[in-house]
């Protein structure tokens, strides 16, 4: 299956537009910025020195220190580890929950009224204030946070995998293997599943945006991870007081937060295109 | 030797026949780094009042040349690439968008196969066929162009204009709809009418109505018609010129009669010949042990919730019949007889609300996914859609052993039987590693038959399964069908709406209408002294009833 996907991403020409092919790039770069942090001439992020602090960019902070003395180059690398790890875990745990409810949902019509029901109840509280909520309830820890994050997102992904599934329930290849005997969990791995990877691929792109987006909204609020772990968001909060004397720490990691999360929807877009429902039918 | 490409000279009239159409050489080609030839080289001519049928397999280019002819071809995907088309003197190739515009209504008009998707559904009809005038003659007044959208309603023959006026397409049947496209098409009096397959989408009453209607209009105005169509029984009853295309070439073309009694080519021979007698050959009764006992099955559906009316549509109606070994029965009805409903409950895919199904005297559960392994083997069947009966991720030979495997079989001894069955549907054992987009839709139909005749059942059900094939595979589909039937004995529940296909294999025919059986019996006995009126309609209905295709001549 993964073969397939990429190898028809690749003819498919999405990466072709030279706005995604930059998006790629920004994002692989950000990604191996955070994978590499301690060797990019880094400092430890955490390390205070409240004698120097903010400072404009000089040759020894590249980007300046913050109001703590704390190199704000180091902390806005570091912080992009925090902001790719609520990313994935969070699409991790939004696919995971997405598609079990999602099919359940879409198969059995009993199951189908409660949990859309559920998720209704989830969706219509805003978003961020159940984070907050969570978070205020299970205290502050990046586990915490990820899951707070994830919980609001999931109504959405099981509502694409149950319109998918919804769809497919009526197409003659699966009533063929209901004739032939497949059991009811063959039919949903083998025969329906595959038909959720392309919107769910798409979906997921626009998921680990928001979280990334609502994990700095959190931290920027105080109520996300603990401060010494540096996040674009919490530099941001920090910055906030001082910004009209040193505007680095609002600027700068609210920079690579608006480019990751703008390359990431491009990317999304892209994706969305290419996989449109005449190349989705071959994939 | 007269010029099969111009309209023979018409008596009566002086001079040079009127030709409304001329189109020379089109050529039709993709777009992109390398164009591939859709249309080459068609050339034709169109008289006044004449109707051209236009006849071929899907792939041939008769829909795109009608395209080509409106000016209505994707301009990203294809485009002319030489020719021309000349419409009353003008080259409609060399006109611009603006221009094209002008005319079409005024003096070319299209009506397509599917007048749902054809119309708007959030307006009026009335407003619609309205639109069509306002935009070509802003001076009408509302007034004028109600009276003659009113006047056009009543001429396509639709019952109490007032009321349809004010109607949406979602509230009329689909043969109404047609005619408001027809109405649409015709309410400005061009000189061509372009119909694309506009009756294939409808049952064989209606068509023989819209068939009609096509052709009183069309005496009444003078317009010239060309009609696009794979049905040779369409074109017996309507045409007065054939003309037949082939992956994008003209093969033929000449009078109704010239190419329907002294084909040319060979491969309009073919075409016209793989056309189904209406007759049934003789047969011996067929004697056989009741395998499959229906007794009084009836399905209801209740519809409407929160916001409309509840109601209950009753899809098959006690419905009784006994199945034997070895026999071939076919069931004909229209849409909404309760045919589909039948075949289904059957399999197990529709839980019957009432009445009980027996196989071998035993009852069957109403789901079958409740059926024992064995009940589920004996009855097996092959939908309609080729391009959606097959798992399009799943490698064929996956999909063919799922059933063995599911009854316990060994996958390699799966695999083994399943290579035995190719070989009866005429494939290798190559094809068990491809995937089913590799395949056309004869190779498909193939394939599922494949499938079913591999679990080895007791009946087969065959739900409209050459109803979606051209005619040519529909002929080589249906000669493996019966084969495979002589080796292995199995019966056939033939379900179709083509009485033509029903009478030429079946052993009993069976008339459904409205979720009951109407009428019952041996093909010859059922076709040439129909008891009821409804089968006498329906079989009054079918086209090309007076034509004997197989021996290119008219029936005495």
């Amino acid at each position: 299956m993964s073969v397939s996907i990429l190898s028809k991403i690749r003819e498919s020409g999405i990466l072709a537009g030279w706005a995604t092919r930059l998006a790629l790039l920004i994002l692989l770069l950000i990604a191996l910025m955070a994978t590499f942090a301690p060797w990019l001439g880094t400092v430890d992020p955490t390390l205070l020195d409240p004698s120097i602090r903010l400072q404009g960019p000089s040759a020894e902070h590249w980007l300046g220190t913050d109001a703590l003395g704390r190199d704000l180059y180091s902390r806005i690398v570091y912080g992009a580890r925090v902001s790719f790890v609520v990313g994935f875990g969070v699409l991790a745990v939004t696919a995971v929950f997405g598609v079990f409810f999602g099919s359940v949902s879409g198969y059995f019509p009993a199951a189908d009224a409660v949990i859309m029901r559920v998720m209704d109840g989830i969706m219509a509280i805003p978003g961020i204030l159940l984070a907050i909520a969570l978070v205020a309830v299970s205290g502050a820890s990046l586990m915490t946070v990820l899951i707070a994050i994830a919980i609001p997102e999931i109504p959405r992904m099981t509502r694409l995998v149950r319109g998918v599934i919804l769809s497919v329930r009526s197409e003659p290849y699966v009533e063929a293997a209901l004739t032939l005997g497949t059991p009811t969990h063959t039919i949903l791995i083998k025969h329906m599943f595959p038909n959720t990877f392309a919107p769910l691929i798409v979906q997921g792109t626009y998921v680990f945006a928001s979280a990334v987006l609502l994990e700095a909204i959190l931290s920027f609020l105080g109520a996300g991870i603990p401060p010494e772990i540096p996040s674009w968001g919490n530099i941001v909060a920090e910055g906030r007081k001082f910004f009209q004397l040193v505007p680095g720490p609002v600027l700068y990691p609210g920079l690579f937060l608006s480019i990751t999360i703008l390359s990431i929807n491009l990317l999304g877009d892209a994706l969305r295109d290419a996989l449109d429902p005449k190349l989705a039918a071959r994939l | 030797m007269p010029d099969p490409h111009t309209p023979p000279h018409r008596p009566g009239t002086s001079g040079q026949p009127d030709v409304v159409l001329r189109v020379e050489d089109l050529v039709i080609t993709t777009t992109g780094p390398s164009p591939r030839r859709l249309v080459d080289g068609l050339s034709f001519a169109l008289a006044a009042g004449e109707t051209l049928c236009i006849v071929g397999e899907s792939g041939s280019g008769k829909s795109l040349t009608s395209f080509a002819i409106m000016g209505l071809l994707p301009p990203d995907a294809l485009k002319v690439h030489s020719g021309r088309i000349v419409l009353e003197g003008r080259n409609l190739l060399e006109l611009s968008q603006a221009e094209l515009r002008k005319l079409r209504a005024v003096r070319m008009s299209m009506v397509f196969q599917e007048p749902m998707t054809s119309l708007n559904p959030v307006q009026r009809v009335g407003d619609q066929i309205a639109e069509v005038i306002h935009l070509h003659e802003p001076g009408c007044s509302k007034a004028d162009s109600r009276a003659r959208v009113l006047k056009m309603l009543e001429d396509v023959g639709l019952p109490d204009p007032p009321r349809i006026h004010a109607s949406y397409p979602h509230e009329l049947s689909g043969g109404q709809r047609q005619r408001i496209m027809i109405a649409m098409a015709l309410i400005l009096e061009p000189r061509l009418l372009i119909a694309d397959e506009p009756t294939t989408a409808l049952d064989v009453t209606t068509q023989k109505q819209i068939l009609s209607l096509i052709k009183d209009l069309q005496r009444a105005r003078g317009t010239s018609v060309i009609f696009v169509t794979h049905d040779f029984g369409v074109v017996a009853d309507i045409a007065d010129r054939i003309l037949v295309m082939r992956r994008g070439e003209l093969i033929e073309t000449g009078t109704r009669d010239a190419i329907l009694s002294r084909p040319a080519n060979d491969y309009t021979r073919a075409l016209i010949a793989s056309v189904p007698s209406i007759h049934p050959p003789a047969r011996a009764p067929h004697a056989g042990q009741t395998l499959l006992t229906m007794r009084n099955l009836s399905k209801t559906y209740d519809l409407g919730g929160l916001l409309s009316k509840r109601r209950q549509v009753h899809a098959l109606k006690g419905v009784s019949l006994d199945i034997a070994r070895d026999e071939v029965v076919g069931i004909v009805g229209e849409s909404g007889s309760g045919k589909s409903t039948l075949a289904r409950s059957i399999i197990g895919l529709i839980e019957p609300s009432g009445g009980e199904i027996l196989l071998d005297g035993q009852a069957l559960a109403g789901r079958c996914a409740r059926r024992g392994i064995i009940e589920k083997r004996r009855i097996q069947i092959v939908f309609q859609d080729p391009f959606r009966s097959l798992n399009p991720r799943a490698r064929i030979g996956e999909s063919l052993t799922e059933g063995l495997r599911n009854a316990g079989v060994d996958p390699a001894e799966a695999r083994q039987r399943v290579i035995r069955m190719l070989s009866l549907v005429g494939l290798d054992a190559e094809v068990l590693d491809r995937y089913p987009h590799q395949f056309s839709g004869g190779q498909r139909q193939r394939l599922c038959l494949a499938r079913a005749i591999v679990m080895e059942p007791d009946i087969l059900i065959a739900d409209e399964s050459v109803s979606a094939l051209d005619v040519l595979v529909q002929e080589q589909v249906l000669e493996l069908l019966m084969d495979i039937k002589r080796r292995t004995h199995v019966a056939i529940i033939f379900i179709t709406h083509d009485l033509r296909v029903a009478a030429q294999i079946s052993d009993r025919i069976i008339v459904m209408q409205h979720g009951r059986i109407v009428e019952m019996g041996d093909p010859v006995a059922v076709i040439s002294h129909p008891q009821q009126d409804y089968t006498r309609e329906l079989i009054g209905s079918a086209p090309g009833l007076h034509w004997d295709f197989k021996n290119f001549r008219a029936y005495a």
